[in-house]
């Protein structure tokens, strides 16, 4: 015992820790410049938020402690165990939580709360790194895949039963680890793509240059475009690339054209330029007998197929208020007192910080309230208020370094489980940081999850701290094993 | 799918990193935008958080010459509410204390909740329901205010007047207009400003220095507490007080004497050019254009055929008539066209033109003295063709003619005197090249003769008028006449305690008081003025009656008493009264009387209460 306790201290990533303790610690003051208000100064006080941070922050400490201490084979001994109790106990959630804003994701016992869908990413991320570790896994395999896909999305539809979108949300993320093991690029392709196209077709829906509909437009060139990097990135094939860049040139040219007489959709224009790339595509799979012209000219069918099913989805699948919140972020709908205050005012309250900020304690904006849960989602408004750019710009450096980390610790593990793992936690750090201070700054529509380390809250300081150790403890013994 | 090479898997971390440092850089890059491009952040951010109330100061108040009170502030009180904090309540007791309809407090809610009419609309903050209650309109309300959760009263002050008189000279506030704003950055909406009278002249004094107080206010719009402990705080300058040369006293008399009649009296004090009072007839409360009711009676008083918002004494431009002569006496002593001795022969009317214009039966031929006592129509004309139709004197008819029109304007006719109040109108005179113009520049003294008795062309405000008698008092100089005497810690404006002196020399204004003297006392020649005598005090006057193209002539007294070291100097109109010496003279003679005695003797008082009762009014105004 006293052998392996000396050799974790030693063996442990002493880097990350550090990277870790600068955020917890910088989060704890932006907790502190959040919930401050004019005289009030007792931040100890363990009734105020800054002093039941730091009882969290204790007892992350202890947690780490727990977790360096616990063997390393522990972890994926236990992982299906670990992540059939977490699901059983986001069942159990579903039923007996108390709806708290709209979600019924707390479990409250006596004057504690807590979310056990904090607990579910690392559980899960155990499972899938267990199951894809284990002898012979294939991940090509439709039958391996299926079960990937089955171990996350589970945990990930009790979330969305117990109504809490976003961090239901967070379980694409396990996408971008399946990426690093061998899931086909284009699957990631195909959903940015989606998202992409979605974005830019709602945004801009109603927009009209003549006859053109702008989102249409664009979304059909995008089409293009890709179609065209495809057909160089799969087959060099530059004589075919010329030939439909010429076709491109030659059609709008025309068009533009014939516009300085009568008026032209250039819209129909570039839908008709796609059809006419899919044509060809399919001429030259039959001529060379080749099937990833078939594959390609189907993401161009299928692309434009999705472009105008795309009102559809929004209308008649989407709930009203996520409509109306991704109508706001895509800057669609301008209410600054209703949908978009949050973001209105989050942004308000990063670009009055300035270059250099206005000092800790000093936010005029955070102090008086005006972003809603900037203790919580919000918390990087207050460190772009308080610290300005050079802060929040510092932060997200940090942030990056972490998850940059993280990705070298990966790849340095010698097992698959072990590598599974430490992608899974990247991943998930990645997305957070992505879609929170998207959202914070406006860019990303209004999803409520916490940034890593910053957000109040016991439940997701204390599943981000276990996440990130227990891939520490399968790091810090990746020699052994 | 195919298998994938392990060295093309684990290159696949240059892909995911590459998305890290995409993903840190494209935040970096928003933040720089909004934190450090955009400049806009900060001033939403300023205004989110600070509320900037404004501290109002109490407005300067007025008193009279002799110190009493006539404007002060009074608390009035406005309803607020705070949408948040309304519980169901009986809305129609609510709008019965109130005195407004069901609908009206429908619509006034709504109006308050629409944000286009009311930007600043949170339902934290209070709003103004109603405005301006008055003392027992609160007094009812507030009894019953905890029946209405929600609904506040909130102090503010109002103009309060202690005298029913003097109105225009007084002026009203009004609310500030776009156009104000836009004009001085000192006012907001919502405040409030001089729109007559000494209110508006003297605005800048009156309405002190705003304050300001930062506080900090929530996202709810609640306040939080002050910005620094009031650092940046700046307290409110009270306006300044202003004493007025108006003897409210005299100004009230006056207002009864000119009841039921059209025209204006001014008294000037010719030592100080202070004026005494300054009579518009007719006139009205200033009390009324006070609170809720300003606007209805305001616009009640503009309908008025009337014109009681026409300052008359400073707006009323009338031809002068024969209060015109002294000044061409002195035109023509200073110019040597005669000497006090010269005399000019009158039948019945100036001579050189067939006896056009007319004039009465007296002694002719006669001096200056005596053309005055008896107000010839003859001397003056003669007067006139000597100066301007000799080529003796002057090379041309417009040389002379300038010369004589520059005299008057240095007497303050033909431009406005510079009064201390708005409106006032500058009268006119010709000069030669307006007759240049007219008579296509063949014309000579029998071509204009009659503004040598003060008709024709020749306008002069009642001030105008007044002015010339203080000058005459004073043998020789005035100062602009002014309605403020003092102004709180503040000196006066040298414009209104210089002396001006009009290119007359001083000696000849001896022989014009003297045949004003004569006009009230009697000469050889006549009088027509007897009717200001007064036992014991020296007046002296000179009538005059204005022909009145519209109607019948008004009626015009303008004198000073004592004849030596005079303490007061008066000119009187009254509208369609006919000869000066039937209304205006009388009416002169009570007010010089009240002045200079403080008392009627019980003499005059059967006159006095003759005037005061008499009625003189168009026919279509009654």
């Amino acid at each position: 015992m006293r052998y392996r306790k000396t050799e974790i201290w030693k063996s442990v990533d002493w880097f990350t820790i550090l990277l870790y303790t600068l955020m917890v610690i910088a989060g704890w003051f932006s907790i502190c410049g959040a919930s401050y208000a004019f005289d009030d100064v007792s931040f100890f006080d363990p009734s105020g938020r800054p002093g039941m941070q730091l009882i969290w922050i204790a007892t992350s400490v202890a947690i780490i402690f727990v977790i360096l201490m616990l063997e390393s084979d522990f972890f994926e001994i236990f992982a299906y165990l670990i992540y059939a109790a977490v699901l059983a106990l986001l069942i159990v959630t579903i039923f007996v939580a108390p709806n708290i804003k709209g979600s019924h994701s707390w479990l409250v016992i006596g004057s504690l709360r807590f979310q056990p869908a904090e607990l579910a990413k690392f559980a899960t991320a155990l499972a899938v790194a267990k199951f894809m570790g284990g002898y012979g896994f294939q991940l090509t395999t439709l039958k391996n895949f299926s079960w990937v896909l089955l171990l996350i999305f589970l945990p990930m539809i009790c979330i969305l039963l117990q109504r809490e979108t976003g961090s239901a949300l967070v379980y694409f993320a396990f996408f971008l680890m399946l990426y690093r093991e061998g899931m086909s690029g284009y699957i990631l392709l195909i959903g940015v793509c989606a998202v992409l196209f979605f974005v830019t077709g709602m945004k801009y829906a109603d927009v009209f240059v003549g006859e053109t509909a702008l989102g249409q437009f664009i979304v059909a060139c995008l089409i293009g475009l890709i179609t065209m990097a495809l057909v160089w990135i799969e087959r060099k094939d530059r004589f075919a690339l010329k030939l439909m860049a010429g076709a491109t040139v030659t059609v709008f040219g025309i068009g533009y054209v014939v516009s300085l007489f009568q008026p032209v959709n250039f819209a129909w224009l570039s839908i008709g330029l796609v059809l006419l790339f899919v044509g060809y595509l399919l001429y030259l799979s039959f001529h060379h007998w080749v099937w990833h012209y078939v594959l390609i000219a189907l993401f161009a069918i299928g692309s434009l197929g999705f472009l105008f099913s795309v009102d559809y989805v929004f209308n008649d699948i989407l709930e009203p208020h996520q409509q109306v919140r991704i109508k706001v972020s895509l800057g669609l709908e301008d209410d600054p007192s209703g949908a978009g205050y949050n973001v209105n005012q989050s942004k308000i309250a990063i670009g009055s910080g300035g270059l250099t900020g206005k000092g800790f304690l000093n936010g005029t904006q955070t102090k008086l309230k005006y972003v809603p849960e900037q203790d919580t989602d919000f918390i990087f408004c207050t460190v772009g208020e308080e610290q300005g750019f050079v802060g929040a710009a510092g932060v997200l450096l940090l942030f990056g370094l972490f998850i940059l980390r993280l990705i070298t610790l990966a790849e340095r593990q010698d097992n698959v489980f072990g590598r599974v793992y430490g992608y899974s936690v990247a991943s998930i750090f990645f997305f957070h940081l992505a879609i929170n201070v998207g959202m914070v700054t406006g860019l990303t529509p209004v999803i409520g999850i916490p940034l890593p380390f910053f957000s109040y809250g016991g439940s997701s300081l204390w599943g981000f701290t276990t996440l990130l150790f227990i891939f520490l403890r399968l790091d810090a013994s990746r020699k052994e094993r | 799918m195919e298998n994938k090479t392990k060295f093309e898997l684990e290159s696949r971390r240059f892909v995911l990193g590459g998305a890290v440092v995409a993903l840190v850089l494209i935040f970096i890059l928003r933040l720089f935008f909004l934190q450090v491009v955009e400049n806009d952040y900060k001033a939403w951010a300023d205004s989110n958080a600070f509320l900037k109330k404004t501290l109002y100061p109490s407005r300067g108040m007025m008193y009279d010459r002799t110190g009493r009170l006539l404007v002060y502030n009074q608390p009035a009180y406005d309803v607020m509410l705070v949408m948040r904090e309304i519980q169901p309540f009986d809305t129609l007791d609510f709008c019965q204390i109130l005195g407004i309809t069901k609908e009206q407090f429908v619509k006034r809610i709504a109006d308050i909740k629409n944000r286009r009419l009311n930007p600043g609309y949170s339902s934290y903050v209070p709003q103004l329901f109603m405005n301006q209650l008055s003392a027992q309109e609160y007094g009812v309300l507030q009894e019953k205010l905890y029946k209405f959760p929600g609904f506040y009263i909130q102090n503010r002050t109002i103009r309060q007047y202690e005298y029913p008189n003097a109105a225009l000279v007084l002026g009203n506030i009004g609310e500030v207009n776009r156009k104000d704003i836009e004009n001085d950055p000192y006012y907001t909406q919502g405040d409030y400003s001089g729109r007559t009278g000494i209110e508006q002249s003297y605005e800048t004094y009156l309405r002190g220095v705003k304050g300001v107080e930062i506080l900090l206010r929530d996202a709810h719009g609640r306040i939080k507490g002050r910005y620094e402990e009031g650092k940046h705080d700046v307290p409110p300058e009270s306006g300044k007080n202003l004493k007025l040369s108006i003897d409210m006293e005299l100004q009230a008399y006056g207002e009864k004497l000119m009841k039921n009649k059209l025209g204006g009296i001014v008294m000037i004090e010719p030592e100080t050019g202070e004026i005494l009072c300054m009579v518009s007839s007719p006139t009205y409360d200033p009390s009324i254009l006070i609170g809720r009711q300003r606007g209805k009676n305001y616009a009640v008083l503009q309908k008025d055929p009337l014109k009681p918002l026409f300052n008359r004494p400073l707006m009323a431009q009338y031809p002068p008539g024969s209060t015109f002569k002294p000044t061409q006496g002195l035109i023509f002593l200073q110019e040597g066209v005669i000497t006090p001795e010269t005399t000019y022969t009158c039948a019945h009317g100036y001579t050189y033109r067939g006896g056009k214009p007319a004039c009465h039966g007296h002694p002719s031929p006669l001096p200056l003295v005596g053309a005055l006592a008896t107000s010839c129509n003859s001397f003056f004309p003669w007067g006139l063709h000597d100066m301007i139709d000799s080529r003796k004197r002057y090379p041309t008819v417009q040389e002379a003619f300038d010369v004589w029109k520059d005299h008057l304007v240095s007497m303050g006719y033909g431009y406005k005197l510079g009064v201390d109040l708005p409106g006032e109108k500058r009268g006119f005179v010709p000069n030669s090249k307006f007759y240049d113009k007219y008579y296509r520049g063949r014309w000579n003294s029998s071509t204009v003769i009659s503004i040598a008795i003060g008709q024709g062309e020749i306008l002069a405000t009642p001030l105008q008028i007044c002015n010339l008698a203080a000058t005459i008092a004073n043998r020789g100089y005035f100062i602009t006449p002014h309605v403020v005497k003092e102004i709180q810690d503040t000196p006066l404006d040298t414009l209104y305690t210089q002396r001006r002196y009009p290119t007359i020399q001083s000696q000849y204004y001896n022989y014009v008081a003297e045949g004003m003297r004569g006009a009230v006392e009697g000469t050889a020649w006549g009088a027509t003025c007897r009717g200001a005598a007064l036992p014991d005090i020296e007046v002296c006057g000179k009538t005059g009656t204005a022909e009145n193209p519209h109607g019948k002539d008004h009626s015009i007294f303008m004198g000073f008493a004592p004849y030596h070291n005079a303490k007061v100097a008066i000119s009187v109109f009254v509208e369609n009264a006919g000869f000066g010496a039937t209304y205006a003279v009388p009416i002169g003679k009570l007010m010089l009387e009240k002045y200079l005695k403080g008392e009627i003797s019980e003499a005059d008082q059967a006159l006095e209460e003759a005037i005061a009762n008499t009625v003189i009014l168009p026919n279509n105004a009654l």
